[in-house]
């Protein structure tokens, strides 16, 4: 028909066979706030310190802040934030569920947003105090989402429970062993020691030390388990165009992706075919669909580590090798600077902080600008992942 | 038991041969006595803790293409049919995962641990792996198996614990002890 002649005539296009978000906008600022076991001050207002200090970098007035998105078990409102930091009139707000599924979500929200019109400077943001708060899993009352009553009566209370029973089957099927997983958190570590700003910064980790840790739920011991931090971080997108004049080197969203496979059943994953082929996969098929490279083209990977399973889980789900095969290619320094995909390199969710996985996105963006603390060399391309094993979302960001 | 099976209500999935309808009787729930959570079942879910109350296990079934599905949901993934029946299983599975949680754990939890839960995949029903223990009788501690006994591919058997919160929770033997 004439109408999508038309639409397919218009670069970048709002509507029609012909609309993409390919490169139609960019991160343009980010900030953040120190990580600690436990900060002073409120989460609304390390949220307000995080996203002021991305629009600062961004060189944005807050005033021209039109657009939000956070995760649904972000804490401080829209109105709040809004109305703190001297927001102007807001046309799109959006918040994504699933807790760490949702990272990466929140700039592919603003930046369909932008891409389609709905409003010109996004802000995405995480504040959390999950450091020093409770842990989510001690409530005993309000249970997390309805599987409790299959799992919870016998103990299965815990995320690193619920991944644990995952990992131990991963281990069964493919021989993978605690020496892949140990290869995950040592590489984290490693790039947390060059980090200043990351918790790990000055404990370099051994092997020693990981075999002999105290088990958290076997087969996952301490190590295998992600920090718990108080900190807060953002990031400003806008159009491509209007990056390219803010002070920054833009960091350009190439493409974005949800992922929540058929017959899924969020952490517990437990009742379907195969278990062992999480969200990853479905967010990847989309991702890499409506990109112009392919994984070997990926230059660094921030890949969410709750666990150091995921990694594994997620290697194969994002196609950088065969299923079964992300243990062993964690093998031979693969995931150090230098290796076949660097991996985390401000630390990760491990060994940098866990605030959600939002440190990953930054991270992205740091080693696209070429800033990153321990930086891949003429880095152009990264992938940024949300939380494997939840329903999750993606991102492949390019310089 | 058959008999049970024919007698279904396919809209509720509740058996008509009984004033004890499973679909209201599996109520209460929260924390027991004994500190250990008792299920909060959900609307879908009350039916299995109330079969399970009769010592058998049960899942939900389309009544329409016959496809089980866990955990219950109101209708049917494969032909959206709203009618259901709850059938009724050997009890029997293998252990395909296990993990021992280790503190920190809720107290009644932590009191007992290093424990184990096992993910049993169903023998009549392989895509539904249900979650709970291995115990050495049924109504023994959550770690009343060794750990070193606990292997996946082992070959389990239901048993119904009657919680302290009231409703009863399928665990598991080996079949070979
Ligand atoms: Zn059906």
């Amino acid at each position: 028909m004439g109408a999508t002649e038309t639409t397919r005539t218009t670069a970048g296009a709002i509507a029609g066979a012909g609309a993409t978000l390919k490169d139609a906008t960019a991160i343009a600022g980010i900030g953040q706030t120190p990580f600690a076991k436990r900060l002073p001050e409120s989460e609304k207002t390390l949220a307000c310190r995080a996203i002021l200090a991305a629009l600062d970098d961004a060189g944005i007035a807050p005033s021209e802040v039109d657009a939000f998105a956070s995760y649904t078990m972000e804490e401080t409102d829209e109105v709040e934030v809004a109305k703190a930091i001297g927001a102007g009139d807001v046309t799109f707000f959006s918040k994504v569920g699933y807790g760490g599924g949702g990272s990466c979500a929140t700039v592919a929200h603003l930046a369909a947003a932008i891409a389609t019109g709905q409003a010109s400077v996004g802000v995405a943001w995480r504040s959390r105090k999950r450091g020093s708060g409770p842990r989510p899993w001690t409530n005993t009352r309000a249970q997390l989402p309805t599987p409790a009553q299959w799992t919870r009566p016998y103990g299965l209370l815990r995320p690193a429970d619920e991944i644990g029973l995952l990992a131990r089957r991963y281990m069964h099927e493919y021989g993978a062993t605690r020496d892949h997983f140990f290869n995950v958190a040592l590489a984290c570590r490693n790039r947390a020691n060059q980090n200043p700003a990351a918790i790990m910064y000055d404990r370099p980790l051994t092997r020693e030390m990981y075999m002999t840790a105290r088990w958290i739920s076997e087969p996952l011991c301490l190590f295998d388990n992600c920090l718990e931090t108080d900190g807060a971080l953002a990031c400003v997108v806008v159009s491509a165009e209007r990056a390219r004049d803010c002070r920054q080197r833009p960091v350009y969203v190439h493409s974005a992706a949800q992922g929540l496979p058929a017959q899924h059943h969020g952490m517990v994953n437990y009742w379907n075919d195969d278990p062992l082929t999480g969200p990853s996969w479905t967010a990847a098929r989309q991702l890499w669909k409506t990109a112009d490279f392919g994984p070997q083209d990926v230059d660094v990977a921030q890949i969410y580590d709750a666990f150091t399973p995921l990694i594994p889980l997620s290697l194969e789900g994002y196609g950088f090798c065969a299923r079964g095969e992300g243990a062993a290619f964690t093998e031979g320094g693969a995931l150090e600077i230098g290796g076949r995909l660097p991996l985390n390199t401000g630390g990760g969710g491990l060994s940098e902080a866990y605030v959600h996985g939002f440190n990953l996105i930054t991270e992205g963006v740091r080693q696209l600008r070429g800033t990153g603390t321990a930086q891949v060399p003429g880095a152009e391309t990264c992938l940024v992942t949300a939380g494997e094993g939840v329903p999750t979302s993606a991102l492949l960001l390019r310089s | 038991m058959t008999q049970m099976d024919t007698t279904t209500d396919t809209t509720t999935g509740a058996p008509t041969d009984t004033t004890a309808d499973p679909t209201t009787a599996a109520s209460g729930g929260g924390e027991g006595s004994d500190g250990l959570l008792a299920p909060v079942p959900d609307e879908d879910g009350a039916p299995f803790f109330a079969y399970a109350a009769r010592g058998e296990l049960r899942v939900q079934c389309c009544a329409d293409c016959g496809e089980p599905r866990f955990p219950p949901r109101p209708c049917c993934p494969h032909c959206q049919s709203f009618d259901c029946l709850w059938k009724k299983l050997s009890g029997r599975g293998r252990i395909w995962s296990y993990v021992l949680p280790h503190p920190p754990l809720l107290p009644a939890y932590a009191a007992q641990a290093p424990y184990n839960v096992v993910l049993v995949e169903l023998a009549d029903a392989p895509r539904i792996r249900l979650v709970g223990n291995l115990v050495a009788a049924r109504d023994a501690a959550l770690n009343s198996v060794p750990p070193e006994r606990i292997r996946i591919g082992a070959p389990v058997k239901a048993a119904f614990h009657a919680t302290e919160g009231g409703l009863t929770v399928v665990r598991w033997l080996l079949e070979r002890p």
